[in-house]
């Protein structure tokens, strides 16, 4: 393993994290807008509780991955950047109206808030599906030198990457898997048992949606995504994940049946992170597809070594901070 | 509109609505731990509500940053690929630290406004603390990438390609200093001003309000003494721009040709085609004795260069003028407050000097747009200075004035709002009755703790 490699593991450790932690607000912003039943208030405020204190820090591991991107990998970062403006220019307009509802929900005068609370959430469903989008067409291959396709149109450089039917099922499939985290973690920071029962019945339905929209994305991929198709079907660990994957997901289905709450949070990380890990391992060594690898995309050696310098310094103040802060507002969690 | 205008003003509304965030983010979470320290050494739970309103004001005002944050980081990439791709190796390193810096403000912005009742009250100053100190070194961090373009280091180029990359001396480079310096004080001068100057206001009006009084303590405190060393801090950088970006200084005090002995040109309207600088008031000179310390001095001046290589010379001096007179009015003020304060002056009934804060309320973001103005324009045409010129750096994406339009309406709409909701938080007057006209003209405070 190159030096360059490993800090593309590091940039998509950063991801992962994004996903699971991050992605879970996201999720939170989902299960808001789906609020029902007669503890529908009760639910919203257990989702704003949950949320309110982690999830400045969770969005800080998609500014960190994009820094490192475009630190090491600097021509990575200048394609997607080209080629996916228009999906990512809608990212970041719905992280703005996120992230700026959140506050204005929070502080708002009683009167207003549900407005902030729909933007919230209407900003935490497009989101994740265009994030998924965005990778999506990364694994597909789209973007190569110019723009995948050839010809210069500008649907076909700026707009044929993305918009078509295996990103926008990978779309869906992060929005799913999103949903899915937040209710199992929901399970465990409600107190009252009904609450623990709405949010069961949600993750156990956003399960079953999720394998539904895994195999759909699987299905597109075999004309979308030659690469992840070929990775995830002959590459000799395809099989071992395939089987780890389909025993986590089991695991924590089975876990939030029988109301093993803990069991399920861990079963259902492993699960998102295991099948984000397929998608990175099928399409090494290449960090956009069909042409750039890692090794080509990957800065000077002398930034490199540096940047694993500060990766280091900066995970020792990071890590027992994120320690503390998870330690004072997670640990109280307990099932009752 | 050209796309690359377009790709501009996005960048530009961007910068200018994000610095106001950072700015606050950088200088309200040391009054937030000040107010709360004070609570904890007098026990006044006036102090508690100050930083308790503080940390909501931070807390709004840094979930806006963090997203506004997040789209510059992106937009490095939508629109200036081209600079990204040369330099993300060279100077990806400051973004990489303040990415750690900013993550360790987050996480304990979150201790902070949510553990009030779930950790020891050591920690939790602690925990502001970390804040504070933490939003400084982000915007450090920044701030050095600035310099970097203004000042580029730690590279060389071969034919055209980039060779012996060094991302310290990138991040020591020759700005680095100067700017980090000029642009850490602003932040404390602009938000303590701005904070000073709202009690000021209210204080006018209501001058037995206890809260506006103790509100605009400490706002002073954070921004008086920075504002008095914010011009010696000029100085610093000018010397610095003259000696290292002197088309930048030339664009900044309208000088078109090189001079020894070179006058200062206040205000004034520059007349391009005629090289020459109308209804300016010019002190004899004042700008080589500034520049170089040194009133015979040679000060290079805009036909150093062909005029393809000119700045906006009009945006970029009057700029400079108003970033100047403001950091000159503020200095006094802070120095007017300084005065009174020794002599332990009742600043709460002093209406010209409170009317004189006021007047300051807008005026240190002003004079901190107007300062990134003559940093930015003034180094127009190029993005990194003497290596990359903007207009090669855009992206090849057509109809960028699609996206600006869009980002500048997303962000007048959230600027509205954020403001409604500062009033709504922060300024108004507490309800509590107790703590009108408690305060004494001339003596000490009656009793009125046990508020809670």
């Amino acid at each position: 393993m190159t030096l360059a490699d490993l800090l593309a593991g590091v940039i998509f450790v950063a991801l992962n994290a994004y996903a699971v932690l991050g992605g879970a607000d996201f999720g939170g912003g989902v299960w808001d807008l789906l609020a029902l039943g007669p503890r529908k208030e009760r639910q919203r405020e257990l989702i704003a509780e949950a949320i309110g204190p982690v999830w400045e820090a969770n969005h800080v591991w998609l500014i960190l991955a994009i820094v490192l991107l475009f630190t090491c990998f600097p021509p990575a970062f200048a394609r997607l950047g080209t080629l996916l403006h228009i999906p990512l220019s809608l990212v970041l307009i719905g992280i703005v109206l996120r992230g700026s509802a959140f506050t204005f929900w929070r502080y708002g005068a009683d009167e207003e808030q549900r407005h902030w609370g729909i933007v919230f959430a209407i900003a935490s469903l497009i989101t994740p599906c265009l994030l998924g989008t965005t990778a999506g067409a990364i694994a597909s291959g789209a973007l190569g030198e110019g723009g995948g396709a050839g010809g210069d149109g500008f649907y076909t450089i700026y707009v044929a990457p993305w918009l078509n039917p295996f990103p926008l099922s990978v779309g869906l499939f992060a929005l799913i898997a999103f949903a899915f985290l937040a209710a199992v973690y929901l399970t465990l920071e409600a107190r009252e048992q009904e609450l623990q029962e709405d949010f069961r019945h949600r993750a156990l339905a956003a399960g079953m949606g999720l394998f539904l929209a895994a195999v759909v994305a699987l299905l597109l991929s075999l004309n979308g995504a030659p690469r992840v198709r070929d990775g995830l079907i002959f590459a000799a660990w395809a099989l071992p994940l395939h089987l780890l994957t389909a025993a986590a997901a089991i695991t924590a289905l089975a876990a939030l049946w029988v109301r093993r709450w803990r069991v399920a949070r861990v079963a259902a990380v492993t699960q998102v992170s295991l099948i984000l890990w397929g998608w990175a391992l099928s399409q090494y060594p290449f960090i956009l597809p069909p042409d750039l690898s890692i090794a080509s995309a990957a800065a000077p050696a002398a930034t490199l070594r540096i940047v694993l310098g500060a990766l280091a310094l900066g995970a020792a103040v990071l890590l027992p901070s994120l320690y503390y802060l998870l330690r004072v507002f997670k640990s109280s969690a307990i099932p009752t | 509109m050209s796309d690359l205008l377009a790709a501009r003003s996005q960048m530009g509304v961007s910068l200018a609505f994000h610095i106001v965030f950072a700015v606050i983010g950088i200088a309200m979470p040391l009054m937030m731990v000040l107010a709360e320290r004070r609570w904890q050494v007098t026990g006044h739970a006036i102090y508690l509500d100050l930083a308790k309103r503080w940390a909501k004001g931070t807390a709004i005002l840094f979930a806006v940053g963090a997203v506004s944050g997040t789209v510059l980081s992106f937009e490095l990439g939508l629109l200036w690929p081209r600079f990204m791709e040369f330099a993300g190796p060279i100077i990806g390193m400051p973004f990489s630290l303040e990415g750690f810096a900013f993550f360790t403000e987050a996480i304990f912005l979150g201790i902070y406004l949510y553990g009030w009742d779930r950790i020891s009250a050591r920690a939790h100053l602690w925990a502001g603390v970390a804040v504070a100190v933490s939003g400084a070194a982000s915007g450090v961090f920044v701030v050095i990438a600035n310099a970097w373009m203004n000042a580029p280091a730690g590279f060389e180029l071969v034919n055209g390609q980039v060779v012996n990359v060094d991302p310290i001396v990138a991040m020591a480079n020759a700005a680095a200093v100067s700017q980090t310096l000029h642009m850490t004080l602003a932040a404390y001068a602009a938000t303590g001003f701005a904070v000073a100057g709202i009690h000021a206001f209210l204080l006018l009006k209501d001058p037995a309000n206890a809260f506006h009084r103790r509100a605009l303590e400490i706002a002073l405190i954070v921004g008086a003494p920075a504002a008095v060393l914010q011009p010696i801090s000029g100085d610093i950088s000018a010397r610095h721009v003259a000696a290292h970006q002197p088309v930048k200084l030339a664009a900044a005090e309208a000088l078109f040709r090189t001079r020894a002995g070179a006058p200062l040109t206040l205000g004034g309207w520059p007349d391009v085609a005629a090289r020459e600088t109308r209804f300016g008031v010019e002190v004899p000179y004042a700008l080589s004795l500034l520049a170089f310390h040194d009133p015979h001095a040679v000060v290079k001046g805009l036909d150093l260069v062909p005029e393809s290589e000119w700045p906006n010379v009009r945006a970029v001096h009057l700029s400079f003028d108003v970033m100047v007179a403001v950091g000159t009015y503020l200095a006094l003020v802070a120095l007017w407050t300084g005065w009174r304060a020794l002599r332990r002056a009742d600043l709460a009934h002093d209406r010209w000097f409170l009317r004189a804060v006021a007047l300051a309320t807008p005026l240190g973001f002003v004079a901190v747009e107007a300062g990134w103005m003559v940093t930015e324009l003034g180094r127009q045409p190029w993005v990194i200075y003497g290596v990359l010129k903007t207009g090669d750096a855009v992206t090849p994406m057509p109809g960028l004035v699609v996206p600006f339009v869009t980002f500048t309406l997303l962000y007048c709409f959230l600027g509205v709002i954020v403001v409604w909701l500062l009033y709504r938080h922060i300024i108004r007057s507490p309800a509590v009755p107790e703590w009108r006209g408690f305060y004494m003209p001339g003596g000490g405070m009656r009793d009125a703790g046990g508020v809670s």
